[in-house]
C-alpha cells in the first residue's frame, strides 16, 4: 500500500493513502473532536466540528472527509480551526434545548463532552441564539423513543439504518432550519417496517433516539413486597455491563451482575441461557424433523426479535422458514408464570418478570398479541444493560467491589452453548453441537463462526452434510434470504442476527460502541462457554428436570403451548 | 416537404416570456390573417426561442428587412399584414423607440440593446425554429459533431476546448476543458455526461432560454463533450418548473435520433450516445453537483463532500462530466470556429462571452450575451438603457442569490470570472439586478438570504444553522430592532459559514451580506444606531406620515386610501394624521393632489 506523509501539528505522520486527517491524526495521538463522522458508517462531512486548517491555503477542512496528501501540512490547534470548530458547535447549542439534566444520555452525550472539553458557555450561546426547532416527539412505541428537537441531523441513524441494517426506517426531511430526521409520512416509528434493533440509538451522539425506559416500572415492582420479582439476564450482558462500571471491554462480571440483581431486590436471579438450552432442545428436534423430512429448508432462527419484525415486513413468504420456537426471553418468561410458579407454590398473579437485555426489539417483542402462554404478561418488563447500570448506579452499589453470586439453580443452570447466544453464530453452533451429538453421539469441533457478516460451514452429521450459514447485521442477511426467496439457497440451518456481531453489539448495551469492542465483547462469551464445565445444552441438568418433570419432551403438546409460537405478515413500510 | 421560396419570413418569439404575454394568439392571429388575405404561401410564420428582450415582448421580427416589432397586440396583426407586408410600409408605432433618444429603430441591428451583445451560445436564438431540426442544421448545426466526431480524437478536442479558455458558465468558472480531461483521464467502463440545467436562480432565465430557443446545440455539445471523454450515456438535468425547455428538448431529442444523430455509430464513427431528461423538483441546492447526481440518482438531493470528484466517482459511481447549459452552448462554435477565433473574445483569464439575465430598476430588461471585459457601466448605461424613471443607479448585485453587491464605485469594472470575486460579488451563472437609491441594502441582503437560507439543503451545521442566525439578525436590524454588535457579529457568521460550509451554497451564501456591508456599512450603521432606513424602503422603520395644514386643502382624498384610519378631520380646514396609528404605507402621500403630506 502506498504511503503518503504529513504534517499535523508540527509531528510527522505517515499514514496508507486514502486515509482521512481525522485518521491520520489519531494515529498519532491527536483526537479531533467529530459529531457525525462514525467509524463504521460511511462518510458525511456534515457537523464541520471536525474542521482543521491546511496551512498551505490556510483555509479549513473537515478533516473527516479530507484524504491526506503528500506533504500536507495541517494544523488542529490554530486559532482558526478552533474558533471555527467551537462556533459549530455553539451554532448547534443555539438549536439544543439544552436540558441535560432531563435527558436519557445526561453524562453519555457527545455533544455534552465536546461542550464541556471545548469550554463553551452559555453566554457563548446565548450571543446567536434565535428560534428553535419544535417538532412532536415520537413517544408511542414500546421500543424506542424519539425527541428530534434534540437531533443534530448528523445522520448517523439514517446511514446506519441505511447502510447497516437495510431497513431505511429514518431518513431526512425538509431543508434548510426545518431539516429533521424523522419517518416516512412522520408516521410513529413503532408503525413503520422498523425492526426496533435499536442500532439509531447506539450511534446517536445525543439524547434523540433512546430506549423506551421502564426503569420505573421495574422499581415500582421491587418496592412492593407483595409482588415476587423475577430477574433473567441474556447471555451476553455479562460481558459487556462491566464497561459502564470501569472494566475494560469484553470483561465477563456474571457474579457480579447476579450479585447486583440480588442487591436490587430480585427475589430470584435466573439467567436466560438456561432457556437458550432449552431453545436448543426444542429448536433442535424441529430442525432435525425438518432436515430429515427436507421441509421447510433452510430453517431459520427465531430467537432474534428484530430479524424476527424484518423477516415479518420484508419476507413474509419466508415465515415458514422461521422456527416456531420462542425466543429464549419468552421461553423463560413463560415458564417464569407456569413452571416455576408451580415448583415454588407462588401464585403466578404476584410474579412479575424483568429481563435484563442487550436488545430494545425485545421491549417490543414482549407487547406481542400472540405472544402470551401463562395465562399472565409473560414478560412484564425489559431492562437494557444500560437502564439495569442506571439502577445499580442509582442505589450506590459499588459494582466492582460485589462478591461473586450464583445464579438461582432451578431456571439459572446454563451451559456454554446458551452463553454464546449472545454473539454471532452462538445459536448456530449451540444447536449443531446437540444435533450432532443426539444423532451421531459424537461431539463437534468448534465452528466459530463470529466476527463476519456473513459466513458459513459444513458439517458432516453421520452420512450427511449440514450446511451452516450465519449473517449478522440485517443487510448482511438480505443476500442469504433472497437466495431462499429464489430457491437458489445452498443451506440447511441459517442463523440472522439484527445486530451487527449479535447480541453483543445489541441495541441496548452499553455506550459508546465501536467494532473493536463487539470483538471483545464476543470473545469474552467464547471463553467463558471454552471454560464451561457443561457446554451443551442437552447436559444441563436443570433442562433435564425441566423435560422429566414438567415438559415431557421437546415439542410435546405442552411445549408447544408455552414455548412455540407464530408470524404475522406486516407492511412493508 | 415543400420546396416553396417564400418572399417573407415572420419571426415571432415563443420563449416563454412572450408567451405570457400573448405571442401565441398574435401568431393565430396572424395566420388566419394570411390565410384570408392569401398570403400563407409566399409569408412563413416561424417561431423562435427567446430574442432576449423580455420587457419588449410580444416580439415580432420580419425578414428580409429585419423589422424589429416590439410589444405587439393581436389587434396590431391586421396592419402588419396590410401596411408592411402587403404595401411594404414599416408600422412605425410598433417600433423600439431607443429610450435615450427617442427614436425608433427599425433594425434589429441597430437597436442599442442588441449592439454590444456578441452572441454565441445564444447565436440561434431568436433566429430559428427550435423545434425544426432542418432549421438547426441549415445554421450549420451538427457541423461541429461531425467534426468532431469524424475528423478530431478526443485528445485533439479536449486540447481544443483546453486552449479556448472556455470556464464553466454556471457559476464555478473551472476550466472546461480541465473538467474533460480529467473525466477522460478516469478509467472506466462506464462514463456519463450530465447537463445541468436546474437553473434555480431567482430572475435567471439563461438555460431556460437556450433549452427553449436552441435545443439541439446543448445536444450537440453533450455528443461532442461524450466523445471526448468516452461517455456513451447523458443526462439533462432540468428544472419541472420549465415545461417549454422540456417539451422543446423532448422533441429536438427524438429528432436527432431520428436522423441518426444520437443513439448508435453517430456519423459513421462507432460512437453511440443516449441521451435522458431528468426532470429537477425544484431544490435550488439540486444545481450543485454531487446534489444533483443523487437527485438523479432517486436519492435526496443532499451535496456530498469531494473528493471523490464527479469524474473520479460521479452518477451511480461512475466518472461523470458536468456541465451547465450554457457552457455546452459554447463548444459547437469552439469546435467550428477553432479555439483561436473563442479565445480572441473576451479578458486574459475569461475567455468568450457570458449571458445575463438583467433585471431590476433598469429600462431594458431581458437575456443579454456580452464579451468578456464588457463594463458593467456599458451593461447597464449602454445595453440596459439606464436605470427606470431615471434615478440614480446605486448597486448592482451579480451572481444570484449568492453573489454580491456591486457599488458605484465599480461601474467601471471589466466583468470577468477574477474580477467580480476581487470586489465580493461573483459570475454566478449570470444573474444582474440593478438597484436605485430607493432600495434598501439590508433589506437587499436579507431578501437574497431568505432564499439561500430556505433552500440550503440542512446538511452541514454551518449553512443550516449559520443562515438562520444572519437571518434573523437582518430581520431584527431591518425592524428596528438592531444591537450594537449586529454588525461584526453577522461579519464573523458570514466568513464562518463561507469557510466551513459543506457545498458552495454555503460558502456563497452569505456574499450579499458581506459585500452589503463592505460598501454600505453606514445604511446597516443608520438602522441600528438611528432606527432609520435611509433608502426609506424598511416599512418597521419608516417614520409616520404628517400634513402640512397650510398646505393641506380639505379634499378628504388621505382618508379615504388610508387602510387603519389615522387621519380624521382637524378644525374643518385641514386633516391631520395620528401618527401613533400611522403604519407610514404611504397611500395618502401619492393620493394627495397639493403634495401637502410628506415623512416627517
Amino acid at each position: 500500500m502506498e504511503k503518503v506523509s504529513l504534517i499535523i501539528d508540527d509531528q510527522k505522520v505517515e499514514v496508507e493513502k486514502g486515509t482521512s486527517v481525522l485518521e491520520a491524526a489519531k494515529e498519532v495521538g491527536i483526537d479531533v473532536p467529530y459529531l457525525c463522522y462514525h467509524p463504521d458508517l460511511t462518510l458525511h462531512g456534515a457537523c464541520r466540528v471536525c474542521v482543521v486548517e491546511d496551512l498551505d491555503s490556510n483555509s479549513l477542512v473537515a478533516s473527516c472527509v479530507t484524504p491526506v496528501t503528500e506533504g500536507m501540512k495541517i494544523s488542529t490547534t490554530s486559532m482558526k480551526a478552533r474558533r471555527a470548530r467551537r462556533r459549530n458547535v455553539v451554532l448547534l447549542l443555539a438549536n439544543h434545548p439544552n436540558d441535560c439534566l432531563g435527558c436519557d444520555r445526561n453524562g453519555s452525550c457527545e455533544l455534552q463532552d465536546i461542550t464541556h472539553s471545548l469550554g463553551i458557555s452559555r453566554e457563548d450561546v446565548e450571543e446567536v441564539a434565535g428560534q428553535v426547532r419544535e417538532v412532536p416527539r415520537d413517544e408511542v412505541g414500546p421500543a424506542l423513543k424519539r425527541d428530534p428537537n434534540k437531533c443534530i441531523l448528523c445522520g448517523r441513524c439514517v446511514r446506519v439504518c441505511e447502510e447497516v441494517q437495510g431497513v431505511s426506517a429514518l431518513q431526512f426531511s425538509n431543508r434548510g432550519f426545518d431539516s429533521i430526521v424523522t419517518t416516512a409520512f412522520d408516521l410513529p416509528q413503532s408503525e413503520i417496517n422498523c425492526a426496533n434493533c435499536g442500532q439509531c440509538a447506539t450511534v446517536c451522539p445525543v439524547g434523540a433516539i433512546t430506549e423506551v425506559s421502564e426503569i420505573k416500572n421495574v422499581w415500582h415492582a421491587l418496592e412492593d413486597d407483595d409482588i415476587h420479582v423475577v430477574a433473567q439476564a441474556a447471555p451476553s450482558i455479562q460481558a459487556t455491563i462491566g464497561e459502564e462500571f470501569g472494566y475494560e471491554p469484553g470483561t465477563v462480571v456474571t457474579g457480579k451482575l447476579v450479585a447486583a440483581l440480588r442487591k436490587l431486590g430480585f427475589n430470584s436471579v435466573f439467567s436466560t441461557e438456561f432457556t437458550a438450552d432449552l431453545t436448543i432442545l426444542e429448536e433442535g428436534s424441529e430442525f432435525l424433523k425438518r432436515f430429515t423430512s427436507n421441509e421447510n429448508l433452510p430453517h431459520i432462527t427465531s430467537c432474534c426479535p428484530g430479524w424476527v419484525k424484518y423477516a415479518e415486513h420484508n419476507y413474509p413468504d419466508l415465515l415458514n422458514h422461521l422456527s416456531s420456537a420462542k425466543s429464549p426471553q419468552q421461553m423463560f418468561s413463560a415458564l417464569s408464570k407456569t413452571y416455576y410458579a408451580e415448583k415454588t407454590g407462588i401464585d403466578p398473579e404476584k410474579i412479575y418478570t424483568v429481563s435484563i437485555m442487550p436488545c430494545t426489539a425485545k421491549k417490543f417483542e414482549k407487547e406481542r398479541e400472540e405472544i402470551n402462554a401463562s395465562k399472565f404478561k409473560d414478560t412484564d418488563a425489559v431492562l437494557t444493560t444500560r437502564e439495569l447500570a442506571r439502577m445499580i448506579k442509582e442505589v450506590g452499589i459499588q459494582f466492582k467491589a460485589l462478591k461473586d453470586e450464583q445464579y438461582d439453580e432451578l431456571m439459572g443452570e446454563h451451559t456454554g452453548a446458551a452463553t454464546i447466544f449472545g454473539t454471532t453464530g452462538g445459536v448456530a453452533e449451540a444447536a449443531v453441537r446437540t444435533v450432532k451429538e443426539k444423532v451421531t453421539g459424537e461431539e463437534l469441533e468448534r465452528l466459530n463462526l463470529g466476527f463476519k457478516g456473513v459466513n458459513s460451514a459444513e458439517v458432516e452429521i453421520g452420512d450427511k452434510v449440514v450446511k451452516v450459514a450465519i449473517a449478522n447485521g440485517l443487510r448482511n442477511a438480505e443476500k442469504l434470504l433472497d437466495d431462499v426467496r429464489a430457491n437458489k439457497s445452498e443451506y440447511d440451518f441459517i442463523e440472522v442476527m439484527a445486530c451487527p456481531h449479535g447480541c453483543v453489539g445489541g441495541g441496548g448495551q452499553p455506550l459508546p460502541i465501536s467494532e473493536e469492542k463487539k470483538v471483545l465483547r464476543g470473545q469474552g462469551l467464547a471463553n467463558t462457554d471454552e471454560n464451561s464445565v457443561v457446554r451443551k445444552s442437552h447436559e444441563n441438568p436443570m433442562i433435564k428436570k425441566l423435560y422429566e418433570e414438567y415438559l415431557k419432551e421437546p415439542n410435546s403438546e405442552l411445549s408447544h403451548q408455552l414455548l412455540h409460537t407464530s408470524y404475522k405478515e406486516r407492511a412493508k413500510n | 416537404m415543400k420546396d416553396t421560396i417564400y418572399r417573407s419570413h415572420i419571426l415571432i418569439c415563443t420563449g416563454t416570456g412572450c408567451v405570457s404575454s400573448g405571442s401565441k394568439k398574435i401568431k393565430h392571429e396572424l395566420q388566419d390573417e394570411l390565410a384570408n388575405k392569401q398570403l400563407l404561401d409566399e409569408i412563413k410564420i416561424v417561431e423562435t426561442g427567446c430574442h432576449g428582450f423580455c420587457e419588449k415582448g410580444p416580439i415580432l421580427v420580419i425578414y428580409p428587412e429585419g423589422v424589429f416589432y416590439c410589444q405587439v397586440k393581436k389587434e396590431d396583426v391586421s396592419e402588419i399584414v396590410d401596411e408592411h407586408l402587403l404595401k411594404g410600409r414599416v408600422v412605425e408605432r410598433l417600433l423600439f423607440k431607443e429610450p435615450t433618444t427617442e427614436k425608433s429603430i427599425p433594425s434589429y441591428t441597430d437597436i442599442d440593446f442588441y449592439k454590444k451583445q456578441h452572441r454565441i451560445a445564444l447565436s440561434n436564438c431568436g433566429k430559428i425554429n427550435p423545434e425544426s431540426i432542418e432549421e438547426y442544421i441549415a445554421n450549420n448545426g451538427y457541423e461541429a459533431a461531425g467534426k468532431a466526431l469524424t475528423e478530431m480524437t478526443p485528445e485533439e478536442i479536449i486540447e481544443e476546448v483546453k486552449n479556448s479558455g472556455l470556464r464553466g458558465r454556471g457559476g464555478g468558472g473551472f476550466p472546461t476543458g480541465l473538467k474533460w480531461q480529467f473525466a477522460y483521464d478516469s478509467e472506466s467502463d462506464k462514463k456519463y455526461v450530465i447537463c445541468n440545467a436546474d437553473e434555480g436562480d431567482p430572475g435567471a432565465f439563461m438555460d431556460r432560454s437556450i433549452l427553449e430557443g436552441d435545443p439541439h446545440k446543448i445536444i450537440e455539445g453533450m455528443i461532442i463533450a461524450g466523445y471526448a471523454i468516452g461517455a456513451d450515456e447523458g443526462y439533462v438535468y432540468v428544472r419541472a418548473e420549465y415545461p417549454l425547455a422540456i417539451e422543446r428538448l423532448k422533441k429536438a431529442i427524438k429528432d436527432a435520433q431520428d436522423l441518426g444523430l444520437l443513439g448508435t455509430d453517430i456519423f459513421g464513427s462507432g460512437f453511440n450516445f443516449e441521451l435522458h431528461i431528468k426532470k429537477g423538483a425544484g431544490a435550488f441546492v439540486c444545481g450543485e453537483e454531487t446534489a444533483l447526481m443523487a437527485s438523479i440518482e432517486g436519492k435526496r438531493g443532499m451535496p456530498n463532500p469531494r473528493p471523490p470528484y464527479p469524474a473520479a466517482k460521479g452518477l451511480w459511481g461512475k466518472p461523470t462530466n458536468i456541465n451547465n447549459v450554457e457552457s455546452f452552448a459554447n463548444i459547437p462554435y469552439i469546435i467550428n470556429e477553432g479555439s483561436e477565433m473563442f479565445s480572441s473574445i473576451g479578458t486574459e483569464n475569461s475567455k468568450g462571452t457570458k449571458v445575463f439575465a438583467l433585471t431590476g430598476k433598469i429600462k431594458n430588461t431581458g437575456l443579454v450575451e456580452v464579451p468578456m471585459g464588457t463594463t458593467l457601466r456599458e451593461v447597464v448605461f449602454d445595453i440596459g438603457g439606464g436605470l427606470t424613471e431615471d434615478k440614480k443607479f446605486k448597486a448592482i448585485q451579480t451572481g444570484g442569490p449568492s453573489g454580491g453587491c456591486i457599488p458605484e464605485d465599480y461601474l467601471d469594472l471589466p466583468i470577468d470570472y477574477d474580477s467580480l470575486i476581487d470586489v465580493g460579488a461573483m459570475m454566478g451563472s449570470g444573474g444582474m439586478v440593478v438597484m436605485d437609491e430607493s432600495t434598501c441594502m439590508v433589506d437587499v441582503a436579507r431578501f437574497f438570504l431568505t432564499f439561500t437560507q430556505s433552500e440550503s439543503c440542512g446538511k452541514c451545521t454551518p449553512c443550516r444553522e449559520g443562515t438562520k442566525r444572519m437571518l434573523e439578525i437582518l430581520n431584527r436590524i431591518c425592524e428596528g430592532e438592531g444591537k450594537q454588535g449586529d454588525i461584526a457579529l453577522l461579519e464573523q457568521l458570514g466568513e464562518h459559514i463561507k469557510e466551513t460550509s459543506l457545498c458552495g451554497l454555503g460558502q456563497t451564501a452569505p456574499n450579499p451580506v458581506l459585500s452589503t456591508i463592505q460598501y454600505f456599512r453606514n445604511e446597516y450603521e443608520a438602522h441600528i444606531n438611528d432606527k432609520k432606513c435611509p433608502a426609506g424602503s424598511c416599512q418597521e422603520l419608516a417614520s409616520a406620515y404628517k400634513i402640512n395644514i397650510e398646505a393641506c386643502v380639505a379634499c378628504g382624498q388621505c382618508v379615504k386610501v388610508c387602510p387603519v384610519d389615522a387621519i380624521s378631520k382637524g378644525d374643518g380646514k385641514y386633516y391631520i394624521i395620528d401618527e401613533a396609528v400611522c403604519i407610514s404605507c404611504g397611500a395618502c402621500e401619492k393620493k394627495c393632489p397639493v403634495d401637502a403630506i410628506s415623512q416627517g
